[in-house]
C-alpha cells in the first residue's frame, strides 16, 4: 500500500481551480518533488496534504486512511516552511522540543532527544540562542530538526532552500539527500527550481495550471518530456514546429517547418496530419566548422549568431540558412580552449536521430 | 549647513517651551504657599494635604480609577479579539467597524451613546454607562495595536504550531498570546490613559450623582482657581507620564519588530 495517495483532489478559489483533479501515490521512503512554475498549484497541494486547507472534493489517504478533513495537529505529517517559521520567542531547544511537548513526551525523554537531535545537525552550541541570533543555514537546520524530531510519516518542504545563497544551497542539497537516507522518512519537496528537483528527487511530478503533467524519475522527465510545456520548463531545449506527413510501419515522417523532413520511430497515437514540436536538447546538438565538410545525417548549414561563455561550457546561438534558430551547448574541455567559433562563422549543425523527439500538441 | 542647524534647534526649542511652560507653571505653583497663581511666596505641601482631605475629590479619583481599570480591561479583551479577527478574516468592513469610533468626533459619540443608553437600553446613567462608553472608544485603539503587531509577523508561525501537533487553543496560548503580549499591554495602558482623563464622553454619559475626576476638576475651576487644582493636575500628569513611558517602551518593540525572525 502506498504511504500517501491522492485521488481526484480538487481545490477551487472562486473561479480559479488551483488544484485540478490531481491523483498521485507516494511510497514509503521516497524523495518526491512537486515541481512547477509559481502559481501552478504545488503549494496549494502541499497545504492540502499538510491540512492547512481542505479539498473541495477528492480523497487524501495516509496509510490508506482518508485524512482530507483531519486537522493538521492530528496528522503524522510535518512541514518545513520556506520562511522556516521558527517560533521567535523560543530558544532553539524549545523550538525543537515543541512537537514532543505537544505529544506529551516525558520531560527527561524530551531533553535527551532534543540534545541528540541538535548534535546531529551540529547546533549543540546554539541550543540557547533565539532564532533571530542564527544565520539562514542554521535556522534551516533547526527547522529540519524540529520537523523530524518525533519521526513523522511524511515531511513536507515548501521551497526550503529558496532563501539561501547559491553556494550554501548546493551544500544543503547534499545534506538533505544524506539526511533523508539516514532518517528514512518520506520527503515531499516543493520547488520551482528544476535544478533542485533534478538533483534531489527520486521521482518528480511536474505541475502546470493545477494539473500534474508528468510523473517520473528525473532522468525520464529530462530526456523524455511528455509534452511541450515540460520540455520547455525543464532545462533548455530547442523546439521546432513540425507536422506528421505520413506513417509507415514503425516509422513516422515529419516535416520540420522551413527545415525539411526527418524520420523518427513511431510514437503511439500519432496520426498523419498531427502537429507539434521537434525537441532537441542543446547538448545533443553537434556543431562543425563548414570547412570540415563532415558527412553527417540531419546536417543543416548556418552561421553563429551569438554565444554565451560561462566558463565550463559555451552556448552558441546558430541561425540556420532558412531562418530557424538553434542553441548548441559545447563543453570547453580541451585544454586552453575558450571557444570553438566566433560570431558569423559558417557552421554545419546536426544531431543524432535519437536526440530528436516529437511532442504532439495537446488537443 | 550650520545656519539651518541653528534655526532647527531654535524652532524646536520654541515649540517645546510653548508646550511645556504652562505645564511647568502648574507644577511649580502647586507647591506655592499662596492662594494665587501670581507670585511665588514660599514652598508648601498644603495644597496636597488639602487635596487628600477633600472627600469629594477622593471619591471622584476612586470612581475615575475604577472606570479606567474596568474600561481598559474590557477594551483590552475585546480589542485583542477584534485585532485577531481583523487580521485573520480580512473582511473589509471589520476594521472599519472597529476603528470608526477613534475617528468619530467625541461629542458625536457622547451624544449617540447618551441617546442609546436612555432610549434603547433604558439604562440608569452612572458608573456602568461610563464604563461601557469608554470601552467603545478604547476597543479601536487596542485593535489597531494588536493588528499592527500581527501584521509584522510571519503567519506560517501559527500554521507551524498546528502542524507540529498543537491544537488551536494551544497555538493561541503558547504562540500567539506570548507574541502579541507587548501589543496587548501597550493597548491596555493606552486605554487606561484615554479613559482616566476623558471629559466629553464622560460628561454626556455620567448622569447625575457620582463625581468623576476630570469633571470634578472642571467644576472646581468654575468656582475659583485654587492651587488645589494645580496639585491634582500635577498628580494626574505624573500618572499619565508614567503610563506613557511604559506604553512607549512596549510599543517601540513593536515598531522595531524586535522579535521578528
Amino acid at each position: 500500500m502506498a504511504l500517501l495517495e491522492l485521488r481526484n483532489v480538487i481545490r477551487r478559489f472562486g473561479d480559479f481551480t488551483a488544484v485540478d483533479n490531481v491523483s498521485l501515490s507516494i511510497e514509503t521512503g521516497e524523495f518526491f518533488t512537486l515541481l512547477g512554475p509559481s502559481g501552478c498549484g504545488k503549494t496549494t497541494l502541499l497545504r492540502l496534504i499538510a491540512g492547512f486547507d481542505t479539498p473541495d472534493s477528492g480523497q487524501i489517504l495516509l496509510d490508506g486512511e482518508d485524512i482530507a478533513s483531519t486537522p493538521p495537529e492530528k496528522r503524522s505529517i510535518h512541514t518545513v516552511f520556506q520562511s522556516y517559521a521558527l517560533f521567535p520567542h523560543m530558544t532553539v531547544t524549545d523550538n525543537v522540543a515543541f512537537p514532543l511537548k505537544m505529544s506529551k513526551v516525558a520531560p527527561a525523554e524530551i531533553r535527551k532527544r532534543v540534545e541528540k537531535a541538535l548534535e546531529e545537525v551540529q547546533l549543540s552550541k546554539f541550543a540557547h540562542r533565539f532564532p533571530h541570533e542564527l544565520s539562514g543555514g542554521q535556522k534551516q537546520r533547526v527547522a529540519f530538526a524540529r520537523g523530524l524530531i518525533n519521526r513523522p510519516r511524511l515531511l513536507l518542504m515548501d521551497e526550503p532552500l529558496g532563501a539561501l545563497d547559491a553556494k550554501l544551497r548546493e551544500d544543503m542539497q547534499r545534506e538533505l539527500i544524506n539526511l533523508q537516507k539516514e532518517v528514512g522518512i518520506t520527503f515531499i519537496f516543493v520547488t520551482h527550481s528544476q535544478d533542485e528537483a533534478l538533483a534531489l528527487s527520486q521521482r518528480i511530478a511536474v505541475m502546470n495550471v493545477g494539473k500534474i503533467e508528468q510523473i517520473g524519475e528525473p532522468s525520464t522527465i529530462y530526456s523524455a518530456p511528455a509534452n511541450r510545456f515540460i520540455a520547455d520548463f525543464i532545462g533548455k531545449i530547442n523546439l521546432m514546429e513540425a507536422g506528421v506527413t505520413h506513417i509507415s510501419g514503425e516509422d513516422m515522417t515529419l516535416e520540420i517547418d522551413g527545415l525539411g523532413t526527418i524520420t523518427l520511430p513511431l510514437k503511439p497515437a500519432v496520426q498523419p496530419g498531427d502537429r507539434g514540436v521537434i525537441a532537441i536538447r542543446p547538448e545533443q546538438v553537434k556543431v562543425y566548422a563548414l570547412a570540415e565538410r563532415t558527412e553527417v545525417p540531419h546536417a543543416y548549414t548556418g552561421k553563429v549568431l551569438d554565444f554565451l561563455y560561462v566558463g565550463d561550457v559555451t552556448t552558441y546561438v546558430i541561425e540556420l540558412d532558412n531562418g530557424v534558430r538553434m542553441e548548441a551547448l559545447l563543453a570547453n574541455s580541451a585544454p586552453g580552449r575558450a571557444r570553438f567559433f566566433e560570431v558569423d562563422d559558417p557552421v554545419i549543425v546536426s544531431w543524432p536521430q535519437e536526440a530528436a523527439q516529437f511532442l504532439p500538441d495537446q488537443p | 549647513m550650520k545656519r539651518t542647524h541653528l534655526l532647527l534647534w531654535l524652532t524646536a526649542s520654541l515649540v517645546y517651551i510653548f508646550l511645556y511652560i504652562p505645564l511647568i507653571i502648574v507644577v511649580v505653583y502647586s507647591f506655592n504657599d499662596s492662594r494665587l497663581n501670581a507670585e511665588w511666596v514660599g514652598f508648601t505641601l498644603d495644597w496636597y494635604y488639602k487635596l487628600f482631605h477633600n472627600q469629594e475629590m477622593l471619591l471622584a479619583a476612586r470612581n475615575s480609577l475604577f472606570i479606567a481599570v474596568s474600561a481598559s480591561l474590557l477594551a483590552t479583551i475585546l480589542g485583542t479579539m477584534a485585532g485577531l479577527a481583523i487580521h485573520r478574516y480580512r473582511i473589509r468592513v471589520l476594521p472599519f467597524l472597529a476603528f470608526a469610533p477613534i475617528a468619530m468626533p467625541e461629542i458625536l459619540l457622547g451624544v449617540s451613546l447618551l441617546l442609546f443608553f436612555l432610549q434603547v437600553m433604558n439604562l440608569t446613567l452612572g458608573l456602568i454607562s461610563i464604563i461601557i462608553a469608554h470601552t467603545t472608544f478604547c476597543v479601536g485603539f487596542v485593535a489597531i495595536i494588536v493588528r499592527a503587531r500581527l501584521q509584522g509577523m510571519d503567519d506560517s508561525i501559527f500554521e507551524a504550531a498546528r502542524d507540529l501537533g498543537a491544537t488551536p487553543w494551544q497555538t493561541f496560548r503558547l504562540i500567539t498570546l506570548p507574541l502579541i503580549m507587548p501589543a496587548i499591554a501597550a493597548g491596555a495602558l493606552m486605554s487606561f490613559t484615554l479613559s482616566i482623563d476623558d471629559f466629553v464622553i464622560t460628561f454626556f454619559t455620567k448622569g447625575i450623582g457620582e463625581p468623576i475626576l476630570p469633571i470634578q476638576i472642571y467644576t472646581m475651576i468654575k468656582i475659583s482657581v485654587t492651587p488645589e487644582i494645580n496639585a491634582i493636575s500635577t498628580l494626574f500628569m505624573l500618572l499619565t507620564l508614567v503610563l506613557i513611558i511604559i506604553a512607549n517602551r512596549l510599543d517601540s518593540g513593536i515598531l522595531q519588530g524586535e522579535k521578528k525572525s
